[in-house]
């Protein structure tokens, strides 16, 4: 069985400004494959970017397009295809145990209680945390919270995951996980990320400088671009 | 309730999570009803024997009353020297009876049981325009707070200490205050990108 096609996310012209800031200016992109990364220096816009494909943030200019729905008018259908994976897990995470976590997220799309624990539980052993589906997840260490971060998340079959900095608080043991798990089990990846390492697994990645797209290639080109931006005097 | 659930499979365990929440608002009304130092001998009685079948062990229960510790000494200590020791038992007791109750119910029942139960005693409330799956997903995110907002009132507390600060409330409590809300910000692109409220 052939895998579906993976989402066009479009950019048309994007800006964002924030009061006098320009966050976004003037991005023209289509994104049509399935392992992509976005990176850049801090303050880059690279975030804003990302979390426009979930209709998190909607552009002051232009339009996002992600399978033809317009991100600014048709957000709830648009985050019923698109998924999103925080950098910090504490935020993502909003119920007290893991699996009540993974169940909200099933019960959210309509499933009995009953139904969505089981599912929950078969989830978790999915990731090796199921031995922890009742402990507080507050109690969880950072790699396990974004385990069930990232349970929570596939859990829902999302066609697109977006992920903004997700390794960025864990050891290179859980983070090497992470992406693992990502480029293993998400239908589609939009990475967000500083680490260099994790762009081998990538198809095509964008570097972000300044509110531009300033080179969209190969993973070792891209490294390249990156590393001469963080060379220059700021 | 902070995620304090004891995996069991006791009767207390396998109870509907409505009808022990039920029982523990008729038991502590009719608590409250009859009053008096035999009322609170029967009714912690009655909860240690509870706690004992549904497999609790007494660090478990006592850990649930260790922070009732100075509210005790503090109201204990003002009703013996206003009225007497015997009162004083009395109105510590009840304190007691009540948070070990409700330590009964939390302790033997998911939140997530917890939450749904309410959500259908709640049911009722719809056509006065309340929306009881709200109101639940409110309580779990309060649930969900108490920890990381303890976690950093514990981080800003040392981050303080370690400038040198530590008599300074403004230097706890303005970091605590920003990071606060940003993690209420957080929360709430979390809970929009997972579809809540589209």
């Amino acid at each position: 069985m052939t895998a579906p096609a993976p989402l066009t996310v479009r950019f048309d012209r994007v800006s964002h400004r924030i009061g006098r800031r320009t966050v976004l200016d003037g991005i023209d992109l289509t994104l049509t494959e399935r392992r992509i990364g976005i990176i850049g220096l801090n303050g880059s816009g690279k975030s804003t970017l990302a979390r426009m494909v979930n209709a998190l943030v909607v552009p002051t200019a232009g339009r996002v397009l992600v399978d033809g729905l317009d991100t600014a008018r048709q957000a709830a259908a648009v985050r019923r295809k698109v998924a999103f994976v925080f950098t910090d897990p504490d935020a993502q995470i909003v119920m007290p145990t893991p699996a009540e976590d993974v169940a909200f997220s099933l019960r959210h799309q309509g499933a009995s209680p009953r139904a969505a624990r089981e599912q929950a539980l078969s989830a978790l052993a999915g990731f090796g945390i199921d031995h922890l589906a009742d402990s507080p997840a507050h109690l969880l260490s950072g790699g396990e919270k974004q385990l069930l971060a990232l349970a929570s998340v596939l859990v829902t079959s999302p066609e697109l995951v977006v992920c903004d900095e997700p390794t960025t608080l864990l050891d290179v043991r859980n983070a090497r996980r992470i992406v693992r798990l990502l480029t293993e089990m998400a239908p589609s990846l939009v990475l967000v990320t500083h680490h260099l390492d994790q762009l081998d697994a990538l198809e095509r990645v964008v570097v972000v400088h300044e509110g531009r797209v300033v080179a969209d290639d190969s993973p070792a080109a891209a490294r390249r671009a990156y590393l001469e931006l963080a060379e220059e005097r700021p | 309730m902070i995620g304090l659930y004891v995996p069991g499979d006791s009767f207390l365990h396998r109870a509907p999570a409505g009808v022990k929440l039920l029982v523990l608002a008729a038991g502590l009304a009719a608590f409250g009803l009859l009053r008096g130092l035999g009322a609170v001998v029967v009714a912690a009685a009655v909860e240690v024997g509870l706690a004992l079948a549904a497999g609790l062990g007494p660090r478990t229960v006592l850990a649930h009353l260790r922070p009732l510790r100075w509210i005790l000494i503090v109201i204990g200590s003002l009703q013996a020297w206003l009225s007497g020791w015997q009162p004083a038992v009395v109105v510590c007791g009840s304190i007691v009876v009540a948070v070990l109750g409700a330590s009964l119910v939390t302790l033997t029942t998911r939140t997530e049981d917890l939450l749904t139960a309410l959500e259908r005693g709640l049911g009722p409330a719809r056509h006065l325009g309340v929306r009881p799956d709200r109101v639940a997903l409110v309580l779990a995110l309060v649930v969900r707070a108490v920890p990381v907002l303890s976690r950093i009132a514990g981080e800003v507390h040392q981050a303080r200490a370690a400038r040198g600060a530590q008599r300074s409330m403004r230097a706890f409590a303005v970091p605590f205050v920003i990071r606060s809300v940003r993690y209420a910000d957080r929360l709430g692109e979390a809970l929009a990108a997972r579809g809540v409220d589209d």
